[in-house]
């Protein structure tokens, strides 16, 4: 095909791809990409990353700190002195090598593939405590893999199902009016005048206070889901008001589509790069929501690990005081999760929205 | 404007008659009865439960119990009796309302106090090193959750030894004069407080910024230079006060941030408001309590928001309600 010039018309490219090519551009946000995958990556792999089991004990070094690995390679074995509570020393001449896929605790990659190697690890009796060990010596780097696996996944499960709910409801009132309109902006109202955090405690007190780790799981993402759909069927709402009267809509129902067929084939699909860059720059907020429930002893519970309750255990003065590793290790995981979200979603906006060329945001 | 004002607090009162049927639907979901949890504690009375039982109805179904409940808090101010503190409902919520809002108001002046300032530096230095530096520090600000930085502070407290590691009062807080336990409860307030407005600094510094960048362009600020003005003068006397007007409706939008902040802030510092009180209320299964503190946390969000509204309408003209 050629234009009235003669040269090749120029291949237009579909909104998807000219936002992807933007980001491509952006190099913090690629960054900030690599980064979130190299995380949930993880999460996937964390029993085959992990040198322990989610719940390995070692019940003879408690609150072990950090074991550092040495220039050669090798761990020095420790054991409890006798000075102090919790204090360990290197026993002399005793030391082992840290292995590439050691055989350990056995597990199931993936949930299916049964698998007893671990990417890495030392022979017993020493103990590779890369992140220092909990109150029932608990690896702590195991047990942030582990955690990553809830603490990661509940914010996008959570966004998933708030989000469908906030893109049907809004979309819905905003497109038919009326007493429906009222009805869902009146409910939205209601859950928007409940400060977040009391109205997540609240909905978790609906549920029994002891279930088991699924169902906790189940109830903290429904939760999540019912805080967070208000606020963007409100703004969907918005927009789909402006987009009702626009003439390719009222072409469309000129030919007699359906109501719900112009809804969802060519009033939604026009929210869609706002929605995309709200639930990203949202997703901190579900992830925050799970490790506050955990932290409170409401979410996940021992001994299954969340960053939450990691982070939990670290609550009392004399933990922070003697052992502030555990303070550290989930800390950073949060903040480091946190961040890159927000960097990504700031990349995501500058790419998806056609009206802000690069930078151009005051 | 009065009209204004009557017809905001009119559309309050569904709003907050809504919130209690929500938190009431939410509580007759979760198991088990409100008084079962006292059925065999020694310290509560047959006679108090049956009085309860009787007052809230609890032996009727749910949509009679939720009128009880209306009833006795709309014509008596009676939000029920709360077990866990031999006392009405109302008694513990006021005090613990009193200290969420001193924390909430302090967490605004920190978040405004510095978002202020600092937007204005990063826009007059635009481009340079300290409108850099600036934002990459709120960025890293907005990425440090409350938890955690409560509990960096919390550690900063205990190794500096400089501020008191939770709580509201020293323990001789009673015996002091007026002025000390002023100060006494000032010192406790610094580290929560700072938990609370460091979160939404980030945002609002952006926002303080954009908003300075957008008056810079006006034509009357290349009038009052070219006369001759300092800098200094064109920034805070006539720069700053005109930035600040968009500012003012996100007032409201920050309320309802500091509120859940201060929830953390208040958990983790062991500070007494209403977030520790509700918290306290769920895990004693204090179930009036727990309505009677998520209302009233709803009801400050919908005040502060009126606030914010009529601070608009009083800071710009152009803005009139009737």
């Amino acid at each position: 095909m050629t234009d009235a010039r003669g040269g090749p018309a120029p291949v237009p490219q579909s909104p998807a791809r000219r936002a992807w090519s933007a980001l491509r551009a952006n190099r913090v946000g690629t960054v900030a990409a690599t980064v979130l995958v190299v995380l949930y990556a993880c999460a996937a792999l964390a029993p085959f990353l992990a040198p322990y089991g989610e719940g390995e004990m070692d019940r003879v070094r408690f609150f072990h700190p950090p074991t550092p690995v040495r220039w050669d390679g090798r761990v020095d074995v420790t054991r409890p002195t006798a000075a102090g509570v919790n204090r360990y020393e290197a026993v002399p001449g005793a030391s082992a090598p840290v292995r590439w896929f050691v055989r350990g605790a056995p597990y199931r990659l993936l949930g299916v593939i049964p698998a007893d190697r671990h990417l890495f690890g030392v022979d017993a009796p020493a103990r590779l405590y890369l992140f220092g060990a909990d109150s029932m010596g608990r690896d702590v780097f195991s047990r942030l893999l582990y955690g990553a696996q809830v603490s990661l996944t509940v914010g996008l499960v959570g966004i998933l199902i708030s989000f469908t709910l906030g893109l049907v409801l809004g979309g819905v009132a905003g497109y038919l009016g009326g007493w429906v309109d009222t009805l869902v902006m009146r409910g939205a109202e209601l859950f928007l005048s409940v400060p977040a955090l009391y109205l997540v405690v609240a909905l978790r007190a609906a549920f029994p206070a002891h279930l088991s780790s699924r169902q906790v799981y189940v109830a903290i993402v429904v939760v999540l889901a019912f805080v967070g759909w208000a606020s963007l069927a409100r703004v969907v709402r918005g927009m789909v008001l402006s987009l009702r009267r626009a003439e390719y809509v009222l072409a469309a129902e000129a030919l007699g589509m359906s109501r719900a067929r112009v809804l969802v084939r060519h009033i939604l699909p026009n929210t869609a790069s706002f929605v995309i860059v709200a639930a990203t720059v949202a997703v901190p907020g579900y992830i925050l929501g799970e490790v506050f429930l955990s932290f409170l002893g409401m979410g996940v519970q021992e001994p299954a690990a969340s960053w939450g309750n990691m982070l939990g255990a670290a609550r009392s003065v004399s933990v922070l005081r003697d052992h502030p590793w555990l303070l550290f290790a989930p800390g950073a995981a949060i903040f480091v999760t946190v961040m890159t979200f927000h960097v990504f979603g700031d990349a995501l906006r500058d790419a998806l929205d056609p009206r802000q060329g690069p930078g151009g945001r005051a | 404007m009065r009209t204004f004002v009557l017809r905001r607090l009119l559309e309050a009162v569904p709003v907050l008659f809504g919130v209690s049927a929500l938190t009431f639907l939410l509580l007759q979901l979760a198991p088990g009865n409100f008084l079962d949890a006292f059925l065999e504690n020694p310290s509560v009375s047959q006679a108090q439960l049956a009085q309860m039982s009787r007052n809230f109805g609890l032996d009727r179904p749910w949509y009679v119990q939720y009128a009880l409940y209306v009833k006795n808090v709309v014509l008596h101010l009676d939000f029920g009796q709360s077990f866990s503190y031999h006392q009405p409902v109302f008694t513990v919520l006021r005090r613990g309302m009193g200290n969420t809002l001193l924390l909430a108001l302090a967490g605004a002046c920190v978040t405004w106090g510095l978002a202020l300032p600092f937007g204005l530096l990063a826009a007059a230095r635009r481009g340079t090193w300290v409108d850099r530096t600036l934002s990459l520090g709120s960025f890293a600000l907005l990425s440090l959750p409350e938890v955690l930085s409560g509990l960096l502070l919390l550690l900063f407290a205990w190794r500096t030894g400089w501020f008191p590691i939770g709580g509201m009062h020293d323990l001789d807080h009673d015996r002091m004069a007026f002025v000390p336990r002023v100060l006494d409860t000032l010192h406790h307030l610094v580290l929560p407080a700072l938990v609370v407005g460091l979160v939404p600094l980030a945002s609002r510094m952006r926002q303080m910024r954009a908003s300075v960048l957008d008056v810079l362009r006006l034509d009357w600020v290349t009038t009052a230079r070219a006369k001759g003005l300092p800098e200094r003068d064109v920034l805070v006397r006539h720069v700053l006060p005109n930035a600040l007007n968009p500012l003012i409706t996100l007032f409201g939008f920050t309320l309802g941030s500091l509120l859940s902040g201060s929830f953390v802030a208040e958990t983790v510092f062991a500070w007494p408001g209403l977030g520790s009180l509700t918290l306290e209320a769920i895990q004693r299964q204090d179930q009036y309590l727990v309505m009677g503190a998520v209302l009233m946390a709803s009801a400050l969000l919908v005040a502060g928001n009126l606030v914010a509204d009529l601070l608009l309408a009083l800071a710009d003209p152009r803005v009139r309600h009737d």
